[in-house]
């Protein structure tokens, strides 16, 4: 039963970093990012590129590869989304094949199997009563936490950070407010790509770094927004926790093998239920149903 | 460039033949005749004759093409009734396990399998896509895209239908010439039926429903409804290629929900040009030759596609299809601006 909680909190926690850059883009710049899971592979790429090409230790690396993940997502807003923008359609297409792109050209450079792996922080684990946990784990715990008030401090407090949740609320009010609508856009999916990159380099050294991982991440990012909303934190910590702890029980009571099944179903019923997701509010009529 | 930008602008105007055969002086000479219905009928022919050229790898080639096509045809209908898919290859994989599921442990024929598959495939799918109708746009494409990768862990990992090693040796066709030509066939019936139906008044609604569904809505008409109906008649077609290629490959396994028969249509529906039909078939008959030719460069493909896909998207908005269309309905020049 603790091993549960343990456990289930930290699933819960992993899905929420693969949703955090995700929803954040989203919800500030109306980008569905969905070469989200590409990037999140590539950042991970990068940081063991330099680490093992360059022999660059693993601070200054990891540092770059945030930094680089984060300009290639500016220069995808600056050089593909800025001349389609407003057609969201046409913005969901290019940014699922730049991302399909990313990944199967790292996948047919041959990024599978057990060579290509980010070191973890600090080695080893501690007993929890009677789970044993490692401190990888523990510390994807604190930065989750940290993060995400972090964001929530970010969007709500800070200057730049109230002008991204403008431009989403309402672009042209927030034109005429003075708020530059382009360039804020791709800030803030840069600053979602960065995102990506900081949960790869948290998640990836506790498994293996693989092209068909991308996929996943990418599939349980959309599970957590549909479900949680897709503009809220909150409501993606929320949902995150939801299907967190599901996979983590299912996988213990009915067999691992059905663990994908939770966030199917998480979606169809709050589809269902909520088509909104469990906080979302705004754009709730005009856009979703 | 710049200069001349300033003091001429660009004008189209239609060609004398297109206003006039688009009423009713076509019956006037056969000029006007041949202008309307040569586009139509030499493209119908060429595609009769292919197979009669191609024989062997290059047939089976124009079989992947067409397939290929009607996934797109698929997309484009669904696309022109404002749900936006990003999951073709649920249609095709649901079809391709209806077809090898009851090929496999029933034995029953090609002839038996492909209509029921088709079919049930269809109901199949429009059901379980049924509860998401209400929601349009990004929504709607990001639940197409996750449902078809979860079909794979699914099918991966409960081990159902052969699991990740498939169902293999199911009957295939027994003469050269019937799937070639079924497959040509089925081609031209779809494309000319959607062009059909989105003519008629059942298309009318689909298409309003696609500009302004509270309108729609506010005249009576049950929208979610209609939704189903549309998502029965792109997953039967879809559902048909998919069950066609399991006994073409005699084989079915998790791939069939692979990303390919997500992407290539798109990619062949946004390179011929959407809303139009022609366009997508266009499109997949100008792609699936291509992608073959690269077949030695593997998983780079799908790369290579996404890298046409987004070129299409932002250089060529209107797609091959449309630019064709203009150039043979009009003419351009520059006229000065006063």
């Amino acid at each position: 039963m603790l091993s549960l909680l343990i456990y289930g909190t930290i699933q819960s926690v992993i899905l929420a970093f693969y949703a955090l850059g995700f929803s954040l883009a989203y919800g500030i710049s109306g980008v569905a990012n969905f070469a989200h899971g590409g990037l999140f592979i590539l950042s991970g790429f990068i940081a063991w590129s330099f680490m093992n090409y360059f022999h660059l230790p693993w601070f200054l690396s990891v540092a770059i590869s945030i930094v680089l993940t984060g300009m290639i997502g500016f220069v995808l807003y600056w050089g593909l989304l800025l001349r389609i923008r407003g057609i969201p359609l046409a913005e969901v297409v290019v940014t699922f094949a730049a991302g399909i792109a990313i990944l199967e050209f790292l996948a047919w450079k041959g990024l599978y199997g057990f060579y290509y792996n980010l070191p973890v922080f600090v080695k080893g684990g501690i007993e929890i009563g009677s789970v044993a946990v490692d401190y990888q784990r523990l510390i994807v715990l604190g930065t989750g936490a940290v993060l995400a008030a972090f964001l929530w401090f970010f969007v709500h407090h800070t200057k730049i950070g109230l002008a991204f949740r403008g431009i989403a609320q309402n672009e042209r009010t927030a034109l005429s407010l003075g708020i530059e609508s382009d360039w804020t856009g791709a800030l803030s999916l840069a600053l979602g790509s960065a995102l990506a990159a900081v949960s790869a380099i948290m998640i990836l050294p506790m498994g293996v770094m693989e092209a068909t991982v991308g996929y996943e991440v990418l599939i349980y990012a959309v599970a957590v927004a549909i479900v949680g909303g897709l503009e809220s934190i909150l409501g993606m910590v929320i949902a995150s926790f939801i299907i967190g702890f599901g996979q983590i029980a299912v996988a213990r009571y009915v067999g691992s093998s059905w663990m994908v099944i939770v966030p199917l179903a998480a979606i169809a019923f709050i589809l269902a239920i909520r088509p909104s997701g469990l906080l979302g509010k705004f754009k709730e009529l005009e856009e979703r149903v | 460039m710049a200069e001349a930008g300033l003091r001429y602008r660009k004008e189209r105007l239609d060609r004398g033949i297109k206003a006039r055969s688009d009423t009713i002086y076509v019956i006037s000479s056969y000029r006007e005749m041949l202008y309307l219905v040569l586009p139509r009928v030499l493209p119908v022919i060429g595609l009769l004759v292919l197979p009669l050229v191609l024989r062997g790898y290059w047939g089976k080639v124009l079989v992947y093409a067409c397939m290929f096509g009607l996934l797109a045809l698929s997309w484009d209908f669904l696309a022109a009734c404002g749900m936006f898919s990003l999951g073709q290859a649920l249609f095709f994989g649901v079809g391709s396990f209806f077809a090898g599921a009851l090929n496999h442990y029933l034995h029953w024929p090609p002839i038996l399998t492909l209509p029921i598959a088709t079919l049930a495939g269809g109901v199949f799918c429009a059901a379980l896509l049924a509860p998401v109708v209400r929601l349009k746009g990004i929504y709607f494409a990001m639940i197409t895209l996750v449902v078809p990768l979860l079909f794979t862990r699914l099918v991966v990992a409960t081990g159902v239908w052969g699991g990740s090693h498939g169902l293999s040796n199911l009957a295939p066709f027994t003469n050269e010439w019937i799937p070639i030509y079924l497959a040509v066939v089925a081609m031209l019936v779809v494309l000319f039926g959607f062009r059909r139906i989105m003519n008629e008044d059942y298309g009318l609604v689909l298409g309003a429903i696609r500009d302004d569904d509270r309108a729609v809505m506010s005249a009576g008409i049950n929208i979610y409804w209609r939704k189903i109906q549309a998502l029965f008649i792109a997953a039967v077609v879809g559902c048909f290629a998919g069950a066609f290629m399991t006994h073409q490959y005699q084989f079915v396994g998790p791939s069939v929900f692979a990303l390919d028969y997500s992407i290539l249509p798109l990619t062949a529906a946004a390179l011929g040009g959407a809303g139009t039909f022609a366009g997508a078939v266009l499109g997949s008959i100008a792609l699936v030759p291509l992608s073959e030719a690269m077949r030695a460069l593997g998983g780079l493909r799908i790369t290579f596609y996404c890298i046409v896909l987004i070129i299409c998207i932002i250089g060529l908005p209107e797609g091959i299809f449309h630019f064709i269309q203009r150039k043979y309905q009009q003419f351009e020049r520059l006229t000065e601006i006063g």
